[in-house]
């Protein structure tokens, strides 16, 4: 069993026991401990169940490798599934259940499948529910669905919060072990700005479990020498629990500090999200060890050799009172040697290679240890848990030679670099064969901007398995000079890459062998999917669901690679490795949104009169960021009943509409008036200053994208008006042009949007309202429609410009936005017994459409050109040249097959639904039915008490009167073509 | 994540203070031109594994059109220069030479 | 005539650092030839401040001039003299290509103080505060909307937005500044 040793463990507080839950559980650890370690000083070594064949897990590693160990962790709005009990800090309280598992752990029923499991193998989803092909939707994927996952998402918001944060230096270091170190020291006196980011609790790394001593000290003290010398280095920043993600172009980093995981409640951010730019990274990622394939190699009390070591060392937590070594290289002869120390019992080393004589193996068999040379494990029994392995000839084909009992069985597979963060951003491996590993080839590193490389690996991660070579290198990294820090440890003999154990497996055995423990993979699927033609390890990759869990194959993508190698007879750097992509482990959701959650998940624009509006029960409709009225519904009223009143009381009355989210942009220069023509489709040049035009501007491909008014404000300024959504798309719009392709013409513009209220006036007693404020000639003689005055309204420097979207008479006011509030109060005082009320964006509509004029968004789609909308007047015919001329030239955007747009209305007076299509007779190409037209705008008009539409319809105007059949669901409503001005044709209501 | 570095406020700027615009030293074809040549300047845009040259927009930063020359490749910038110009700057092409002998030209 | 509003009406909330809004500031937005000499005339006779240099603030008395672009200044001043300063540039911009546009209802100022300022728009802003001197302004992106930035006081950052997303401005950097959420190295 595993348990806690009366003695020892450098990293936990046994003055602090911390109480905690697994599936309901009391258990106790100390703080310190990794979850793991509490668990396995509890003795709950299986932890969770495997994705296909629900075996049982247990803990493999120590760290960020760890494919089983994954628990949900916390309670309600603190729940989340699939935390890594291996890299975890233990907390007090922690409550922990385990995963994949029902209706418990121990009594598992999806256990069944792995009686299945011989008719599981790779590729068995797409073998088999590939027919029936209706069977997929219906039967298949709702069966799948209920097993797939791991993990129950929580069911409420998450309570925490999270931030991310900017940052940049000339080097980041990824890695605060003595190699990080090391090369933070080197590159910090040599004045560069250096940031070392560590991804646990505990700066140091490896080093002080496995026993180097660093110029003459124990690396604990070593290590501790260094962070001070780095603290107190005014261009040095070291931050723990920070783990990098990602390496992206350019040096540009992600890394995800843990601020809070460890005091959950504290009114802390949980996760900071760093995005840092770097000069220049040094990835410090250490190595990490591969496990060995034989049969059983998943059973609970199978872990990692360095991880058993951590465990005993770090937590003083025994993972069992017998342990058998197995192992391909000198290493883990250190894991014997620990467990001895702790006063545990190592029944034997199996060392696959054919000669263990090296200081280790001496060492180990001089504590009286039996090294048994050439051998390996032939299968593991136990279920739950080991109890013995069975020894056999590793250049056998699984003879048992003899069966020793045992509870945990540690292994070594050798070591494999973290490469990732090297390989992200595009660097190059080379293979080692010596050493059975991938190593980053500096002379294919990662290039950036000025390209010369960005990323260099130090220590373990470029390769450096020794701790002498480790120190050299990464002193060299960091730019160091003068001597490195000097690294002593036991030598240790070559390594004898095993990629099955023993070699000569038979496909039984080769069917207990675990690749990918959380994706269930075997050596067996690897195997067959070569037999099945699968020569790219990307494919075998999907296929396999290989190296594709949570974990991304830390462990196991080498050994599968190797595997695949072997079934296809080639050499593995001919097969190569799959693409390394970032995050190196997951990070958080809640990280990557950071701040961006409730009120601040995006800006929500604000026009002055956005609080009236608030308090006067708008009711809100987004328009690009900003959020409009679209009706003001009083007690006991809809919304529809609302938009009525509105739209009645306007037309009889008065209605207020805040219109300041238009876009206002001033032009001006001595070529403004050329610009305007050649950005709009008519003629701005020649309008007289103090007068109004309507105008259309389209893209260089013909499209109207958007119109307003635009006001001649002085001979060498115009102010343009755009829509709501466009004001800064066309700001920039122009700025292109002035800047990319009209240089040389003297035009400045400015985009003044929220500089100003702007609050439509609008109905028969609109005026009166203007003349009660006072201090403006507003009459029909001196301000006619179409023109525009400036002065002064109710005291506040106001324009007036009288146009009108409604129809009616109407004004529309601009005054600073710092007045807005002011001037929209004065209206409504002073218009109250003129019938003075607000109405929203769905009224504008209304009356907007019973005058049949269009709408950016409603009648165009990005497909329309104004002619299709009958705007033809408002396109120059002169004019040699303006942006998109040329396109509406070209012979699709002249056909007289064209939809077009025209009034319509349902025989029976109903409202047409929004977007529904008019069918044509034939079909497609596709088999669809054609079709001939399609309705962009629809309402009930209060004003005519009947539903009015417009649409674009194949030759529409040619075809007044006819009748059309509309398709909305299963239902056909006929409707008549006319045109589309329902309401005062002749426009004697605005002209008053 | 690109940095760019803007021309005319010396700002290394960030991709996300940038907007992009596309292809470079595009000449505008109005009316009278062929079809072709219309077809050419709206629709036809190079897509180079290797030396190409870019709109970028100083969005978030002082509002100016640039123009970057990089390795669509390996993202090494070449440099980047003012939008006033209806090629390559003879700095700008040496700069790409130096890097990329084989370069075939603008 | 009716008192003019900002658009926080000066709110404030205390973290780690403080922000507050700064309540209705003059702003003139000037756009020109800013090597010709009647530029660097028309300004000094307007405001007293010195044509700034590339991304450099120029300061007379309590009026700011910014520069923002190549052939753009943003002029700070009090908020009721905007109107008289941008006549008397126009005026004496008369004949020369050149824009003047008052734009003090357009924005919303920000100060952020204390020793920790910096740390309230690091995670923000995709800027080195480290390497930001003074009398430089910064014109970036504050998470999602735009935003400029420069170093007005000792342990003090102002910060210019549009006026319509002041309250997301100051909610973001009030939430930014909450304590606890220092940027400290542990």
């Amino acid at each position: 069993m595993s348990t806690r040793l009366a003695t020892g463990g450098r990293l936990i507080d046994r003055t602090k026991p911390l109480g905690f839950t697994f599936d309901g559980r009391a258990l106790r650890g100390y703080a310190g401990d990794t979850l793991a370690a509490a668990l396995l000083a509890n003795d709950q070594m299986m932890i969770a169940r495997s994705f296909k064949y629900h075996r049982p897990r247990g803990i493999l590693a120590a760290g960020v490798e760890e494919p089983n160990a994954l628990v949900g962790l916390g309670q309600g709005p603190r729940h989340e599934p699939d935390q890594r009990a291996t890299t975890t800090e233990l907390f007090a309280d922690a409550a922990m259940v385990s995963q994949n598992a029902w209706p418990s752990l121990t009594l598992d029923v999806g256990a069944l499948n792995t009686l299945f499991a011989r008719f599981l193998p790779a590729g068995f989803y797409y073998k088999t529910f590939m027919f029936p092909r209706f069977a997929w939707k219906h039967l298949y994927e709702p069966v799948v669905r209920l097993s797939a996952g791991i993990g129950k998402a929580p069911a409420e918001p998450d309570a925490d919060r999270y931030e991310q944060a900017y940052d940049f230096t000339d080097v980041l270091i990824a890695g605060g072990g003595i190699a990080g170190l090391t090369a933070a020291l080197a590159a910090a006196q040599g004045g560069q700005r250096v940031l070392v980011l560590e991804q646990t609790a505990h700066w140091g790394g490896r080093a002080p479990v496995d026993g180097v001593a660093i110029d003459g000290k124990p690396a604990d003290a070593w290590v501790a020498e260094a962070l001070a010398t780095l603290r107190a280095m005014p261009n040095v920043t070291l931050r723990r629990r920070t783990m990098v993600a990602g390496v992206y172009d350019h040096g540009f980093v992600i890394a995800q500090e843990s601020v809070a995981d460890h005091l959950p409640g504290a009114d802390l951010p949980r996760h900071r999200l760093w995005r840092i730019r770097a000069r220049r990274i040094i990835a410090a990622t250490g190595a990490i060890e591969r496990p060995l394939a034989f049969a059983g190699n998943d059973i609970p009390g199978v872990m990692l050799a360095s991880a058993a070591r951590d465990y005993v060392v770090n937590f003083a937590v025994s993972p069992g009172d017998r342990t058998v070594i197995v192992t391909n290289n000198d290493d883990a002869y250190r894991t014997a040697l620990a467990l001895l120390d702790a006063g545990l019992v190592v029944p034997a080393i199996l060392d696959a290679r054919a000669t263990a004589s090296g200081e280790l193996p001496n060492m180990a068999r001089a504590r009286g240890i039996r090294v048994l040379e050439g051998r390996g494990i032939a299968k593991v029994k136990g279920g739950k848990r080991v109890r013995a392995v069975q020894v056999c000839a590793q250049a056998g084909e699984g003879a048992e030679l003899e069966t020793i009992a045992c509870d945990c069985v540690a292994m070594s597979g050798g070591f494999s670099p973290v490469v990732h963060l090297f390989s992200q951003p595009g660097g190059k491996l080379a293979w080692d064969a010596a050493n059975g590993m991938f190593t980053p080839d500096p002379a294919r590193a990662p290039t950036g901007a000025d390209g010369q490389p960005f990323v260099a690996c130090a220590g373990a991660a470029s390769g450096a398995l020794q701790a002498h070579d480790c120190l050299e290198g990464a002193h060299a990294a960091g730019g160091g000079t003068g001597p490195a820090p000097q690294a002593s440890a036991p030598p240790e003999a070559p390594m004898q890459p095993v990629w099955m154990m023993p070699q000569g497996a038979p496909p039984a055995l080769r069917a207990k062998m675990w690749l990918d423990f959380q994706n269930d993979v075997k050596v067996s699927d690897v195997q067959l999917a070569a037999r099945e033609g699968y020569v790219s390890v990307e494919h075998t990759k999907r296929y396999t669901t290989l190296g594709m869990a949570s974990d991304q194959g830390k462990m196991s993508n080498i050994n599968g690679l190797a595997i695949l190698s072997d079934a296809l007879g080639q050499p593995i750097p001919a097969t190569g490795t799959t693409t390394f992509r970032p995050p190196y482990a997951p990070i958080s959701f809640g990280a990557i949104a950071g701040e961006a959650r409730g009120e601040i998940f995006q800006p929500l624009r604000r026009t002055p009169m956005h609080g009236w509006h608030e308090a006067n029960g708008a009711h809100w409709e987004p328009v690009g960021l900003w959020r409009r009225p679209y009706c003001y519904p009083r007690a006991g009223e809809t919304q529809t009943q609302a938009v009525m009143r509105e739209v009645t009381n306007t037309r009889q009355h008065l209605g207020l509409l805040d219109a300041s989210t238009l876009g206002k942009i001033v032009v001006k220069g001595p070529d403004a008036g050329r610009f305007l023509d050649m950005l709009y489709t008519g003629v701005m040049s020649t309008l007289p200053v103090g007068k109004c035009r309507y105008g259309l501007m389209c893209s260089e491909n013909g499209f109207l994208m958007d119109d307003g008014v635009v006001v001649r404000l002085a001979d060498d300024t115009w102010l343009c008006h755009t829509t709501t959504g466009g004001a800064d798309r066309i700001h920039a719009h122009m700025e292109d042009w002035l800047q990319c392709e009209w240089w040389d013409w003297q035009v400045y513009t400015a985009n003044l949007t929220e500089q100003f209220a702007q609050i439509a006036i609008v109905g028969p007693n609109a005026r009166e309202l203007l003349q009660r404020l006072g201090g403006l000639d507003v009459s029909r003689e001196a301000l006619p429609f179409m023109a525009f005055a400036e002065g002064t309204l109710a005291g506040i420097p106001a324009r007036v410009f009288r146009i009108s979207f409604s129809g009616e008479l109407s004004y529309e006011v601009a005054v600073p936005a710092s007045h807005g509030l002011a001037f929209w109060n004065a209206c409504l005082a002073a218009g109250a017994d003129l019938g003075a009320m607000p109405y929203g964006t769905e009224a504008l509509h209304v009356l907007r459409a019973e005058k049949g004029f269009i709408m950016i968004g409603d009648e165009t789609d990005g497909t329309v050109i104004p002619q299709d909308l009958g705007l033809g007047w408002a396109i120059s015919k002169k004019k040699p040249d303006y942006l998109g001329k040329r396109a509406q030239e070209r012979a699709h955007m002249t056909n007289p097959d064209r939809w077009k747009l025209v009034g319509l209305e349902t025989l029976d007076g109903s409202v047409l639904p929004d977007g529904v299509l008019a069918p044509a007779p034939g079909v497609n190409a596709n088999g669809q039915r054609l079709t001939q037209g399609r309705v962009t705008s629809t309402y009930f008009s209060p004003t005519l008490g009947r539903g009015i539409a417009m649409g674009l319809v194949a030759r529409g105007p040619e075809r007044m009167g006819e009748e059309i059949d509309f398709v909305a669901g299963d239902k056909t409503i006929r409707a008549r073509i006319r045109d589309q001005v329902f309401y005062d044709k002749d426009g004697e209501k605005q002209n008053v | 994540m690109l940095t760019l570095t803007c021309p005319y406020c010396g700002i290394a700027a960030d991709e996300t203070e940038l907007a992009p615009g596309g292809q470079a030293h595009l000449k505008r074809f109005g009316p009278g031109s062929s079809d072709d040549e219309f077809e050419g300047y709206l629709f036809a845009r190079k897509n180079p594994k290797g030396v190409h040259f870019e709109r970028w927009r100083h969005a978030y930063g002082c509002g100016k059109w640039f123009l970057a020359a990089r390795c669509t490749a390996t993202l090494e910038v070449f440099g980047t220069y003012p939008a006033q110009v209806t090629e390559p700057p003879p700095e700008i092409i040496a700069a790409i030479k130096a890097k990329r002998p084989d370069w075939k030209g603008f | 005539m009716s008192e003019p509003t900002s658009a926080l009406g000066g709110s404030s909330a205390e973290g780690f650092a403080r922000v507050t809004e700064a309540g209705l500031h003059g702003m003139i937005t000037l756009r020109g030839d800013l090597a010709a000499p009647a530029m660097a005339r028309a300004l000094k006779a307007a405001t007293g401040c010195a044509l700034p240099g590339q991304r450099a603030i120029s300061a007379h008395g309590a009026n700011l001039a910014a520069w923002m672009a190549p052939d753009e200044l943003l002029l700070l001043l009090p908020y009721p003299e905007a109107a008289a300063i941008c006549a008397k540039l126009e005026t004496a911009l008369a004949g020369e290509h050149a824009l003047v546009a008052n734009v003090s209802d357009a924005r919303a100022l920000f100060r952020i103080t204390g020793a920790k300022a910096d740390q309230v728009l690091a995670k923000l802003c995709p800027v080195d505060f480290a390497a930001l001197p003074a009398a430089e302004i910064r014109r970036t992106r504050a998470a999602q909307v735009a935003a400029a930035l420069w170093r007005s006081a000792p342990d003090e950052i102002s910060l210019i937005c549009f006026r319509s997303v002041a309250r997301y401005m100051f909610d973001l950097l009030a939430t930014s500044a909450r304590p606890g959420s220092e940027l400290a190295p542990a």
